[in-house]
């Protein structure tokens, strides 16, 4: 169906912002019933492209049409009122409201009356009832853990019955492989329905599975624009960069040596992790999968002393660890990466240097004494910036200005600032380009074949299955198995996700696309 | 707009607007009143600010620290009225050494200060509360303790030491009230600089988990925090009691407010994690000026209120049309 009549068209858009070119003579359309994939590292473009067709931001220059006719002024109201509905990664949803009331917003029955509320209750049930989503319609959305908030997003973009265009930016950075399929599976309806969508995202998998077109943006310029058919993933990689890019995942030599830490019989204080036992080697990448919400994410932070334990030893180089507290686990060489760089990680109004000296004022050569060495924090910062190629390379710029990837790489940097032997990893790579993800799996096997022990928690298979030297698989806070050699399958992880031992089921009867 | 905006920003940041503000105040009273370049008016101007900036030292951290204290004002009124009590009492004690009962009633005041502090801190970070309603509710209680004190009655008697040593003290041409906010504010700018626990500060104000997880201790910190605005209100207290000479129970009443007008005119952000304390004395000396200004322009003291108010909206309003936002791209 690609073939379908225009819904829209931007010709030669052209935007600026303080100095530097966000935008530079880009033409972008889109035709009914196709999915088209807007594909470029961060700072390419692709924000500010979707900001111009959404009407938040006005271009200098371009023409912008919608279904053939001109649009002189396009404003986020007139957007809205012509059937663009879109899904950014910032959520919009109103955490003291229920679902229901969030997915009526703005759009509630002319007089909300009691009987009224109950009726949208219903008609919100039923409605992410046929999306298959599965959300309770009258929880409030700040109880939805991550994945089903943006799973209420999305059905609040949808909830339009007049959406021609639908934008999407990373929808499934936060959902389950399980949910990901059931959005795959509308976003299919939709197309037959003649909806156009414009579909931004990193993932290969999701961008193989979904697009019709695909658009690549450099540096505020269109590369090019491609039938997804015709272009092999390292081809869309190299368009991207603007450069070869070797094999993504690097080939990690794994040489596990003595046990530098291990965990007994681990149980939270929340219940989210029961009994978790395991061990990380030094010289080896450990995996830890699971569905979202499966306790994964926890363990780490259990490690680390950031949440209560309710029972269990963590042992670091066979000493045990009375009760893990963040400022004594770095003294004895753990470090922990949490997932969410923005509420959890980073000092966003402070500069990056701050930031990455954060985890070692603790050293004497840094702040001994409680007095700051100055210089020598510099000095240090700046060559640990340099060894990740952190851009720009602006130690004292706040850390807001930077972009996803760079973010991670600052809070790398934490760990490369004092001498860290075991790291702790949540999603290293969520919502940051291919180039940046690239250079974290590199820096990972530097770690590694260096002989750092690594915990990779992650909810990316192939980032598992091609980084790990083993794997464990959890299951409503257990872990239900660990995979390891032949074993380490992506048919045997999807067979654990819902609590089956590998061995005990036939493996291999849900592969995924 | 965009550039209206970094512009604004850059201007704050550098601190370049608090000057321009303070030359263009002082210019233009100048002008219309030439008895402000009056020496003694500007000492006692030097010492309204170095009294407010010492306050002030104490808020900015909390502020900075991503909290607010209220309870400043009282605390003022509670140290004027204890240091007047306990130097009477303990020279009675040790009537052959006026000045080191002085000294011990200072310290001690300075501690009550501290502890009232450090209980707002551990009610804010242990119990998760929300700083303002902590520290306004502390308020009334310790307005309440003072009161029932003094029955609203001034305590007169403090040593003439006291009043003329640090009240109307010189040291050559500067007042000691100024040297001692100097002072302080000199080491407050050493611990926001070079330590490590004034970074921690910054790191907690700007996000709590972020600090949490570069193993910074949270709570301890806060209530640390919490316990020096206490203690810098009580030194202001005993130095605003220096020099009006007498215990009062009415002190400070405006104070809690213009503690936190000088820190949001000096360029401490409301939601935490930055703030400079140079900037934050400079702003307290712009209010000071702005006071002494509608003074010698003979505008009624009610009115001064009224421009405090306008002052702290506007200041409000261009931290947050220059402030950060967290986006993406």
């Amino acid at each position: 169906m690609a073939g379908g009549a225009h819904l829209l068209e931007l010709i030669g858009a052209r935007k600026r912002f303080a100095g530097s070119v966000a935008l530079d003579n880009v033409d972008f359309d889109l035709r009914a019933g196709e999915v088209h994939v807007l594909f470029g590292e961060n700072g390419a473009g692709k924000s500010t492209l979707i900001n111009v067709i959404t009407g938040n931001v006005a271009p200098d220059a371009g023409e912008y049409r919608l279904a053939g006719a001109v649009v002189p002024h396009m404003t986020p109201r007139l957007a809205r009122d012509s059937g663009l509905a879109s899904v950014f990664q910032e959520f919009s949803l109103a955490p003291d409201l229920s679902v229901a009331d969030n997915l009526f917003l703005g759009r509630e029955p002319n007089r909300v009356t009691f009987l009224n509320a109950r009726a949208m209750r219903k008609a919100a049930g039923e409605f992410l009832a046929r999306l298959r989503f599965n959300v309770p319609p009258e929880a409030l959305v700040s109880r939805l853990s991550r994945a089903e908030r943006q799973m209420v997003e999305i059905a609040k973009a949808l909830m339009d019955p007049h959406a021609r265009i639908l934008i999407l930016d990373e929808p499934t950075a936060s959902l389950t492989d399980a949910d990901a399929e059931k959005l795959f599976a509308i976003i299919a309806d939709l197309k037959k329905r003649g909806v156009g969508v414009i579909y931004v995202s990193h993932r290969m998998r999701e961008i193989r599975q979904l697009a019709d077109r695909i658009t690549i943006l450099r540096g505020g310029r269109l590369v090019a624009t491609v039938p997804a058919g015709g272009v092999t993933e390292s081809q869309l990689v190299e368009l991207m960069v603007g450069r070869p890019i070797g094999d993504l995942y690097p080939k990690i030599n794994h040489h596990p040596a003595e046990v530098r830490l291990a965990v007994e019989k681990l149980s939270s204080k929340d219940g989210r992790v029961r009994d978790v036992s395991l061990n990380v080697r030094a010289g080896e990448v450990v995996g830890l999968a699971g569905l979202v919400g499966c306790g994964k994410g926890e363990v780490g932070r259990l490690v680390f002393g950031l949440d209560a334990i309710a029972g269990g030893r963590v042992t670091v180089d066979g000493q045990a660890v009375g009760r893990p507290a963040p400022r004594e686990m770095l003294r004895s060489g753990v470090c922990y990466f949490p997932a969410d760089r923005g509420q959890d990680g980073l000092a966003f109004n402070r500069p990056v240097r701050e930031n990455a000296s954060a985890a070692a004022l603790d050293l004497r050569a840094i702040g001994g004494g409680g007095l700051l060495r100055l210089r020598e924090e510099a000095r240090r910062v700046q060559s640990v910036l340099q060894r990740l190629s952190v851009r720009p390379l602006a130690p004292e710029q706040q850390v807001v200005q930077f972009s996803g990837g760079n973010r991670q790489k600052i809070m790398l940097a934490r760990g490369l600032m004092r001498d860290i032997r075991v790291y702790l990893f949540d999603e290293p790579t969520v919502g940051i380009d291919i180039g940046a993800k690239a250079e974290i799996y590199a820096l990972v096997r530097d770690l590694t074949e260096a002989g750092a022990a690594v915990l990779l928690s992650s909810s990316e298979l192939p980032e598992l299955l091609y980084l790990a030297n083993r794997i464990y698989v959890m299951h409503e806070g257990a872990i239900v198995d660990e995979l390891s050699g032949e074993n380490k399958t992506e048919a045997a992880i999807l067979a654990c996700f819902f609590g089956r031992k590998q061995s005990d089921s036939a493996a291999g009867s849900r592969t995924a696309a | 707009m965009r550039s209206a905006r970094a512009c604004l920003a850059s201007l704050l940041g550098s601190g370049g607007m608090i000057v321009l503000l303070i030359v263009l105040t002082a210019a233009g009273t100048a002008l219309v009143q030439p008895r402000f370049f009056n020496a003694l008016n500007i000492i006692n101007i030097l010492r309204n600010a170095a009294i407010l900036s010492v306050a002030s030292m104490g808020q900015m951290l909390v502020m900075v620290a991503g909290g607010f204290d209220l309870s400043v004002g009282v605390i003022v009124a509670l140290a004027s009225v204890q240091t007047a009590l306990l130097s009477g009492i303990i020279a009675g004690w040790m009537p052959d050494a006026p000045i080191l009962a002085l000294i011990l009633a200072t310290l001690l005041t300075m501690v009550t200060g501290a502890l009232i502090g450090s209980v707002n801190g551990a009610f804010v970070s242990v119990f998760r509360l929300s700083p303002f309603m902590v520290t306004l509710a502390m308020s009334s209680v310790v307005m309440g303790v003072t009161f029932y004190v003094t029955k609203g009655i001034p305590i007169y008697g403090l040593p003439d030491a006291f009043m003329n040593g640090i009240g109307r003290g010189m040291i050559g041409r500067c007042p000691v009230v100024v040297v001692i906010a100097v002072a302080i504010v000199a080491a407050v700018i050493i611990l926001q600089r070079a330590t490590t626990l004034g970074r921690h500060i910054y790191a907690v104000g700007s996000s709590p988990h972020a600090a949490r997880v570069s193993g910074v201790r949270v709570r301890p910190l806060l209530i640390g925090v919490y316990a020096v605005s206490g203690a810098a209100a009580a030194i202001a207290g005993i130095l605003l009691t220096a020099r009006i000479g007498s215990g009062q129970s009415t002190l400070g009443g405006t104070l809690a407010l213009e503690t936190i007008a000088a820190s949001v005119v000096g360029g401490v952000s409301l939601l935490g994690g930055t703030g400079r304390a140079e900037r934050v004395m400079l702003g307290a000396l712009f209010l000071s000026l702005v006071a002494n200004a509608l003074n010698l322009l003979r505008i009624d003291s009610k009115y001064q209120t009224l421009v405090l108010g306008v002052v702290l909206i506007a200041a409000v309003c261009i931290e947050s049309l220059s402030g950060v936002r967290r986006r993406h791209d």
